[in-house]
């Protein structure tokens, strides 16, 4: 190793409680100033060796060498007094304190025995002033934009003297010209002489942004590339160990009649705001509607009105013309055909302390003919759970194992084997495929388009704008609880301008709006 | 490439195997629980008793030592049963409610005043009757907090153990004010005049355990073999999940704590036609808390229910003729059971062994894995 190496990661190994081996003799090298990216598909360890790195988890064994001298971090107060600084994914923030209450937390300049207000407040916008950052430091942290936050998360670190920066996954939760904004900052923070660990599966903006890339694959490292000297094909082959085929292979819709119809939906949350703000649309057989829309837009009281979870709220939710009930509203739907892939996995799509065939028979074992007088058929049952097992390729070797022995990703094929193997006419997607990796995203997508050959409406929301405009025949954009625009034909719009619509920048006219509704 | 699918199939394999490692720590963890309090007690019955081990041979093979003796170790596994799968039932719905002591206990007066009221009625009649006012005392029982808990959101756990004590009261105000016989001295009510019978003679062991044995086959079959008792397990499992699946968990968990109190009713009155003649309960046996223990140690199943009474009975008549015969108290056996369940309760006992086997076999896997490279 030459002297030149601010950070290098050696033979690092770590095994969890559970028995799931997230990293094994993973090697990574960093030189001062660049921003270096980590790359991988879910669940390949990337947040796992961060967190090493940052000293959330030990690991079984490896080195860590920082400026060539041989460091252990036992916790992350020992990592920030090494100049490291994390971004979580999830932020770490109290949102009820101001941006600069946040910033200072743990740092606090006193006056006596009180708070410096004045000096907290200045030493923040020194910061922000430094590195270029527009920030609103006596804003409390709830009202701020997903943007605004992340920039105050990485001031955080910065006050603290971080020299390295890991960012993990920054871009997930941005649109795409806070994204542009995140990109500009990060410049200056290189030209600055910090160095950067970029988290990210997205090919593109590593390319874009980073000088140098380490890929994981399988909790191992595969190499690390100068990016100048790889392609994006290459870059993404080293990834997933094949080529991957971004297109979605789908006819054109042929859309029926409409199934589900919302009618001037109103929900108000329990601060009692109004979070779906009159919001009509009909989906159609054979289609798949996508929503789009930064989190936390209304979208997650929508879909859960749709399915039945919740039960307050205004207006009228169709199913083949019918009024849906409020109370017990869940079997009510799921008897009228409409199933539902949740958004929170381990909370409403899966048990995890049950086994395979009792998670996989929750929305049929209450049919008759699974049913032989008062006891259930155990032997249809488990012919139709070892039938969905091989047929959704759940990677598992008994139906009796249980669910949280598995990966992410089988788990996901659990919830879509139970959800899109029973007669329906709609299928509500949420968040389908997140968290998992790309090959069980790819199987995913093939079925959801093959349901919706066979004249299933699917309504499907996605965090992940180029899952959703791939998927979705038409869609539509929420924002701040209202549908803002509306697109017939999803093929024909571009990223950027969806963009616009999700941050409410622009608006389209109320007639071309309420074509959705027709 | 070929790398990757040895190593995911290890991986399959490997999780298989942690899934023993688990089982079997489980196992152990329960064993060894058992083994560890029995181990304290000996120690303790070492330092206060002049002759410790004729004492601790006395604990062990005390009940063995006569066929009545042995009866006696039966004889309490009913009730003790009885209240286990009623906890069984109630806790597997998430919910702690603890109304099976007081359903036990108002059951065994109900199914008494039951058959006072209809005195002249055929025996088979007024075992019925009897019965199923202990039964339907014991559903009146779970629904009170279990309604509480629906309405107004108060904790299952602390009303009905609040209402634990109103029963103690209004038992005794039955006993003194409307069924007692005056013409006796003892505080008891008139003869009912129901007597299941004994199974054995020589011992006190009645029919209830047939019933009560018959029941905890019922239990199991409903639980696992029927709809409902899958709904049930989902519910208790995860609430969310039941709910986004369509069932209706709130009959459900319902449901659990009415037909949970039921079985300890209807145990209070099988205990009442078996080993009494006459009412004289001033007091709450206990038994219902004795059921939270039972149905820990056998770890929920219906089927292990009467395995885990009957050691906990085996303890306690054990613990008794040490009494008798010694200057020990029986309130020893307190000690030992808290110590058992705290060790079963306890997820970090032994978790660090665990942890390491784990580890060991994972490595183990990628070692293999490393080689096929």
């Amino acid at each position: 190793m030459s002297e030149t190496n601010y950070l290098e990661l050696r033979k690092i190994t770590k095994v969890y409680p559970n028995g799931v081996i997230a990293n094994e003799d993973v090697n990574m090298v960093l030189q001062r100033g660049e921003i270096h990216a980590l790359m991988g598909e879910n669940g390949a360890g990337k947040t796992t060796l961060m967190k090493i790195l940052f000293g959330i988890e030990q690991p079984t064994s490896g080195e860590i060498y920082l400026e060539g001298q041989k460091i252990e971090i036992h916790n992350p107060l020992d990592a920030i007094s090494k100049k490291i600084g994390m971004v979580h994914q999830h932020f770490m923030m109290d949102e009820n304190l101001t941006v600069t209450e946040n910033v200072i937390l743990g740092m606090e300049p006193t006056k006596g025995l009180s708070l410096d207000t004045k000096k907290a407040r200045e030493m923040t916008m020194e910061i922000a002033k430094k590195y270029n950052f527009k920030i609103t430091p006596d804003k409390r942290v709830m009202d701020l934009s997903v943007g605004q936050k992340q920039k105050v998360e990485i001031l955080k670190a910065l006050i603290r003297g971080a020299q390295l920066l890991i960012l993990d996954e920054p871009t997930a939760v941005l649109t795409p010209q806070e994204t542009e904004e995140l990109f500009e900052q990060l410049k200056i923070l290189r030209d600055e002489g910090h160095t950067i660990i970029f988290i990210s599966h997205k090919l593109n903006e590593v390319k874009h942004i980073c000088s140098r890339a380490t890929v994981l694959r399988g909790g191992k490292s595969v190499g690390s590339h100068d990016l100048k000297d790889i392609s994006l094909a290459e870059l993404s082959k080293l990834m997933v160990g094949r080529d991957v085929v971004r297109e979605i292979e789908k006819q054109k819709a042929k859309p029926g009649d409409a199934v589900l119809e919302v009618k001037n939906l109103k929900v108000l949350n329990d601060e009692l705001v109004q979070v779906v703000n009159d919001v009509s649309f009909k989906l159609r057989k054979g289609e798949i509607l996508g929503i789009v829309g930064v989190e936390g837009n209304g979208q997650r009281q929508l879909i859960d009105c749709v399915t039945g979870l919740e039960s307050e709220y205004q207006g009228e939710i169709l199913i083949d013309g019918k009024v849906c009930a409020h109370s017990n509203g869940v079997k009510q739907r799921r008897d009228a055909g409409l199933n539902h892939i949740p958004e929170d996995r381990l909370t409403y799509g899966v048990i995890a302390n049950a086994t395979l065939l009792e998670n996989l028979i929750s929305n049929t074992y209450d049919k008759k003919e699974n049913n032989k007088g008062i006891f259930m058929d155990d032997k249809k049952n488990s012919d139709r759970v070892t039938d969905l097992i091989s047929r959704f390729q759940i990677k598992t070797d008994s139906k009796h194992t249980l669910v949280r022995m598995l990966s992410g990703g089988n788990m996901q094929k659990v919830v879509a084997a139970r959800e899109m193997s029973t007669d329906m006419s709609i299928l509500v997607a949420d968040q389908p495929t997140r968290g998992i990796d790309v090959g069980t995203e790819s199987f995913i997508h093939d079925r959801l388009v093959e349901m919706r050959d066979k004249g299933v409406a699917v309504l499907l929301v996605s965090a992940d704008i180029n899952e959703v405009m791939e998927l979705s025949d038409s869609l539509i954009v929420f924002y701040e609880g209202e549908i803002t625009a509306y697109f017939p034909d999803a093929s024909k719009v571009t990223e950027e301008e969806l963009g616009l619509y999700m941050l409410g920048l622009k608006k389209m006219k109320d007639e071309e709006i309420a074509e959705v509704a027709k | 490439m070929t790398t990757k699918k040895v190593t995911e199939h290890s991986q399959d394999e490997l999780r298989s195997q942690i899934m023993r490692i688990e089982f079997f720590f489980e196992f152990l963890r329960t064993v060894l629980s058992i083994v560890i309090a029995l181990g304290i007690v000996l120690v303790i019955v070492a330092f206060i008793t002049d002759d410790p081990l004729k004492a601790i041979q006395t604990l062990l093979m005390g009940p063995l030592k006569s066929v009545r003796v042995f009866g006696n170790v039966i004889e309490l596994a009913i009730p003790l049963t009885f209240c286990g799968l009623a906890i069984t039932v109630i806790f597997s719905s998430n919910r702690f409610n603890m109304a099976a002591d007081g359903a036990f206990f108002v059951g065994g007066l109900a199914g008494a005043c039951a058959a006072l009221a209809v005195p002249d009625a055929p025996f088979m009649v007024k075992l019925f009757v009897g019965l199923s006012a202990g039964f339907g005392t014991g559903m009146i029982i779970g629904l009170i907090p279990a309604l509480l808990n629906r309405f107004f959101g108060a904790w299952e756990l602390i009303t009905s153990l609040m209402m634990n004590y109103a029963y103690g009261f209004f038992v005794r105000y039955v006993l003194n004010r409307v069924i007692r016989n005056k013409d006796s001295i003892s505080i008891e009510s008139h003869p009912f005049n129901v007597d299941m019978g004994k199974l054995f003679t020589g011992t006190r062991i009645h029919y209830g355990l047939i019933i009560v044995l018959v029941l905890a086959v019922l239990v199991y079959v409903f639980m696992y073999k029927t709809r409902w008792g899958y709904a049930l397990r989902v519910t208790g499992k995860s609430e969310k999940y039941a709910t986004y699946s369509g069932i209706k968990t709130g009959i459900v968990i319902l449901g659990a704590q009415v037909m949970g109190a039921a079985i300890a009713g209807l145990g209070g009155a099988v205990e009442m036609f078996g080993l009494y003649q006459t009412f004289r309960w001033t007091a709450s046996q206990g038994y219902g808390f004795d059921g939270i223990i039972i149905s820990t140690l056998a770890r929920n199943n219906p089927l292990f229910v009467p395995i885990s009474a009957f050691f906990l009975s085996y303890l306690r008549i054990g613990a008794d003729v040490l009494n008798r015969s010694s200057d020990i108290p029986a309130e020893l056996m307190s000690a030992i059971q808290a110590v058992i369940i705290l060790l079963i309760a306890a997820k970090a006992f032994l978790s660090g062994y665990k942890q390491k086997a784990i580890v060991k076999q994972s490595q183990k896997f990628a070692a293999q894995g490393g080689e096929a490279e």
